[in-house]
């Protein structure tokens, strides 16, 4: 155990955990915008309470994402100190102008959409919304150019005293994953908010049919859930696919580790799929391995027998952790087909017109609400794992990235970050919990109980799902 | 000869994020920090609204400060945070805590009180931390061969105890002073009682913290005492003395604004007084601004969008200001 591994897994910890509420909080913004908007548009009242309702889950969801990414941009320099010296000239200016052009935005006009609607009337109030919804994206922009530049380096030059020098700031950020990752990543964020929202109000579909009530807002949630799964899941699968293709050409170590792809095919025979098996990296082979002959050809090469480099071809120190890359990887892409599937599977019920009358829909809809965290951490596993021994890829190796710290500072710094972490995340997990568990238009959502409210609204008033409360 | 005034201009700029991060977050910690001064629920509550839609904003000017030093001196940014490895994760840690606070306080009855806790103690360990961080730097920090060469604790001396309770106890008076703007009532007057003994003690903190200043490197020393850059020295500590001034007789006169403005500027002058001692080391005692600085073409990079968007950004910054301007209407549904 040394003081390296320690700071890996301290920020393989608290950037996973920053990475869950982003996911989350990017697809609620445009959500929100868009829940705003239609109720601008229609003067529909179902609109409005679901905005109100979403717009404090978010609030909640969108601060754990702002107090976990401030450890974030710290990180860098306390941990890793010698990859910030060096590969600082080239990502330094793209998270500069992430704070600028994003977190600022999204900062700035966050009061006026929580707070502000009355001070400011519906129209600003509408752009505020918007700007937050666009500050989630132009975060999420730069931040992905900074991985993907660490993934697939371009546009640069080394000094003598090991410094990455720009030299041509367009490749820099147009850096060959950039746009893959992006599109896979703003899908990712639609998706889990999507499976979220869906699974909250399927809970609520189920309650309400064996109390003999119902909520339009949540039928209306849950049909726009449902109609966001079936044409985003579709387009994440072919993102995905398309973004295999670019990391085969730029980071086939990667691939050959996510294909379990231990040693090559004689030419003719094809890379077969596999669906199951044990990698056995010592010996360099796959144990019980499970597979579909050629269709690992047919996806990576577009034809019967194509073939793909092998872990063989490179040097064991140069090979990624095969266990983790082969695994994450299947989880990731099997909770992708079963987003496929419960999008389809609430079509067929819909054209149907049975959507709101379905409850094994609506159950596994339930089952399904944390799905979409579970991928965005299994791909960026796979992603991060894949690209190892390097942080720069093919420039600058993990070994050499961490600060002279000392083996006790950083054990008890980690310590830290797990306790508090679990204490402050898990609390609010649960808050989001009990919020989401109340019908939409509840007032005083989210309190357990008491009268602790000097604000506005009365107590005793309540239960008027159509109560407009802001 | 170029790229040595891009690299002025831009520790310049990093002064500027980290000076308005000070003046804008330091009355939010300050609040936290007075939090236990509060008799009621509701009190806390107003005390804690007064803040609400802006607190974000103005943490990002850490997250500027900090990008920014990554952006543009990746050098002093690689050194200065393993140097100060355990106030900077304490701080982060307790930024956490009150950042949180805003939200889960009102997401429950029964531990409501957890998260008023929380928050102040969040608060006063990100000041203090800060304030240690400050004193750190300027105590000095071992550099061989572009990296940290110290030790786990040599961040920890008396002097930069001095400047993180200097710090603590200046957001305090920040705090009482913004609360005595927005606030009405009880509370009101309470916080104009306690910002007499604050202001009072952070005149001593930075009449010790001066002093103790110029035998932290004798570099400090020829700038306040020999002549003729010591007569523009001199200019600060009889500023500082009008600020006083005007903080007490604001508060005697109950006047709303004018302590907060004064108390502001005690700010801004020792953020000036320590630009004075500073100037032009990056790192002391050895790490000059020039040395530190990225290649040209990061620097370019970063300035063209520095300059066109930082104005925009104190543009709506200022209008979300305006639009949660006067006083705290205690009955008004922020939650
Ligand atoms: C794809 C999206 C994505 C990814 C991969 C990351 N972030 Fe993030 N981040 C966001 C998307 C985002 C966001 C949605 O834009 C957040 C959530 C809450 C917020 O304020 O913005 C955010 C917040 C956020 C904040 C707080 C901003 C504020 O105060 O308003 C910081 C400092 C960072 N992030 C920094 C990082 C760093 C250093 C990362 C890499 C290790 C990182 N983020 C990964
Ligand atoms: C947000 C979702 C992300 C997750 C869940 C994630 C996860 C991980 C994991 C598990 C590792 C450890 C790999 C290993 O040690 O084998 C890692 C490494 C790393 N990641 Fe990420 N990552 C994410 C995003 C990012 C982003 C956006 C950046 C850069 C801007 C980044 C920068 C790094 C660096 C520098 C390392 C190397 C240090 C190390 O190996 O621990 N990561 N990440
Ligand atoms: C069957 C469908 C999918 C395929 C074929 C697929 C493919 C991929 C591939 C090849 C990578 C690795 C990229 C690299 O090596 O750099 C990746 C990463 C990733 N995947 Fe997927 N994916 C699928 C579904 C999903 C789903 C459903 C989600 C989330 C809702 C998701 C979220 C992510 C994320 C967050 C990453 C890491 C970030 C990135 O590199 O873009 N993926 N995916």
């Amino acid at each position: 155990m040394t003081a390296e591994l320690l700071a890996r897994w301290q920020f393989a910890f608290t950037v996973s955990f920053h990475i869950i509420f982003p996911a989350f909080s990017i697809g609620l913004a445009s959500y929100l915008a868009v829940l705003n908007a239609l109720w601008l548009g229609t003067k529909d009242e179902t609109y409005l309470t679901l905005f109100n309702h979403w717009k404090k889950i978010f609030a909640v969801a969108f601060g754990m994402g702002v107090v976990s990414g401030i450890v974030m941009s710290y990180q860098f320099g306390t941990n890793w100190s010698v990859f910030s010296d060096k590969a600082g000239p080239v990502i330094g200016p793209l998270m500069g102008y992430e704070v600028l052009t994003a977190f600022f935005l999204e900062a700035g006009f966050l009061g006026i959409m929580l707070f502000g609607r009355k001070r400011v009337g519906d129209g600003l109030h509408m752009v505020a919304t918007a700007m937050v919804a666009i500050g989630t994206l132009i975060s999420a922009t730069w931040i992905l150019s900074v991985n993907s530049w660490m993934q697939t380096p371009a546009g640069f030059s080394i000094a003598p005293n090991g410094q990455f020098i720009p030299e041509d700031w367009w490749a820099i950020v147009f850096n060959p994953s950039f746009p893959y990752r992006l599109v896979h990543m703003v899908l990712a964020a639609y998706l889990t908010t999507a499976l979220v929202v869906g699974a909250a109000s399927a809970w609520h579909l189920l309650k309400d049919r064996r109390a003999f009530r119902e909520n339009p807002a949540t039928r209306r949630a849950f049909a726009m859930a449902m109609g966001m799964l079936i044409v985003v899941a579709p387009l994440q699968i072919i993102a995905g696919d398309e973004h295999g293709l670019n990391t085969l050409e730029h980071q086939p170590a990667k691939i050959a580790a996510m294909e379990g792809h231990f040693t090559a095919h004689a030419p003719g025979e094809g890379v077969p799929l596999l669906l199951f098996g044990i990698p056995d990296q010592a010996n360099q082979k796959m144990d019980y391995a499970i597979g579909i002959p050629h269709l690992g050809s047919l996806i990576l090469t577009h034809s019967w027998d194509g073939q793909i480099p092998a872990l063989s071809d490179f040097p064991i120190a140069d090979q990624p952790p095969v266990w983790i890359v082969f695994w994450s990887f299947r989880v990731m892409v099997a909770l992708g087909f079963a987003m496929l599937g419960l999008g389809i599977w609430a079509l067929f019920a819909r054209l149907r017109g049975a959507l709101f009358d379905a409850p094994w829909l609506h159950r596994a809809a339930v089952m399904m609400g944390p799905a979409g965290f579970i991928a965005v951490l299994a791909g960026w596993i796979t992603t991060e794992v894949g690209r190892q021994p390097w942080t720069v890829y093919g420039h600058l190796r993990t070994a050499e990235s961490h600060s002279p710290l000392e083996f006790s500072a950083v054990a008890t710094s980690l310590t830290a970050f797990v306790l508090v972490y679990f204490f402050v995340f898990g609390a609010g997990t649960f808050y989001l919990m009990r919020m989401m568990s109340k019908s939409p238009g509840t007032p005083r959502l989210g309190l357990r109980d008491g009268p602790i409210r000097t604000a506005g609204i009365a107590p005793g008033v309540a239960e008027d799902p159509m109560k407009r409360e802001d | 000869m170029f790229g040595f005034e891009l690299s002025f201009l831009w520790a310049g700029i990093i002064a500027f994020a980290v000076l308005t991060y000070v003046v804008l977050d330091g009355f939010d910690l300050g609040i936290g920090i007075l939090f236990p001064a509060a008799k009621t629920e509701g009190e806390r509550d107003v005390m804690m609204n007064s803040v609400a839609p802006i607190w974000d904003g103005n943490e990002t000017w850490l997250v500027l400060g900090g990008g920014g030093l990554f952006a543009v001196f990746p050098l002093a940014y690689a050194i200065v945070m393993p140097a100060l490895y355990a106030p900077i994760v304490a701080m982060l840690l307790a930024l956490i805590f009150r950042g949180v606070a805003f939200e889960y306080r009102w997401r429950t009855a029964r531990w409501k009180r957890v998260w008023d806790w929380g928050f102040f103690g969040g608060s006063f360990v990100a000041a203090l931390c800060q304030g240690i961080a400050l004193g750190a730097l300027v105590q000095g920090i071992a550099v061989e061969d572009r990296a940290y060469a110290g030790g786990n604790w040599d961040w920890l001396t008396p002097f930069s105890l001095l400047t993180g309770s200097a710090v603590v106890i200046g957001y305090a008076l920040l705090g009482a002073t913004w609360l005595n703007l927005k606030l009405t009532g009880r509370i009101q007057a309470h916080m104009r009682q306690l910002a007499l003994p604050l202001g009072a003690a952070t005149l001593v903190f930075l009449i010790l913290v001066s002093v103790f200043t110029p035998m932290q490197d004798p570099i400090y020393w020829e700038r306040w005492f020999t002549l003729p850059s010591a007569l523009f020295s001199y200019a600060v500590p009889a500023l500082v003395l009008a600020a006083a001034y005007g903080l007490w007789t604001g508060l005697r006169h109950g006047k709303d604004l004018r302590p907060f403005l004064c108390a502001q500027a005690l700010f801004v002058l020792a953020f000036i007084g320590i630009g004075i001692s500073f100037y032009p080391m990056m790192v002391p005692p050895e790490l000059t601004i020039a040395q530190a600085a990225a290649p040209d073409s990061s620097l370019k990079f970063a300035l063209v969008g520095t300059l066109f968007l930082v104005p925009i950004i104190l543009a709506y910054t200022a209008y979300a200001y305006w639009v949660f301007r006067g006083k705290i209407d205690p009955d008004e549904g922020y939650h």
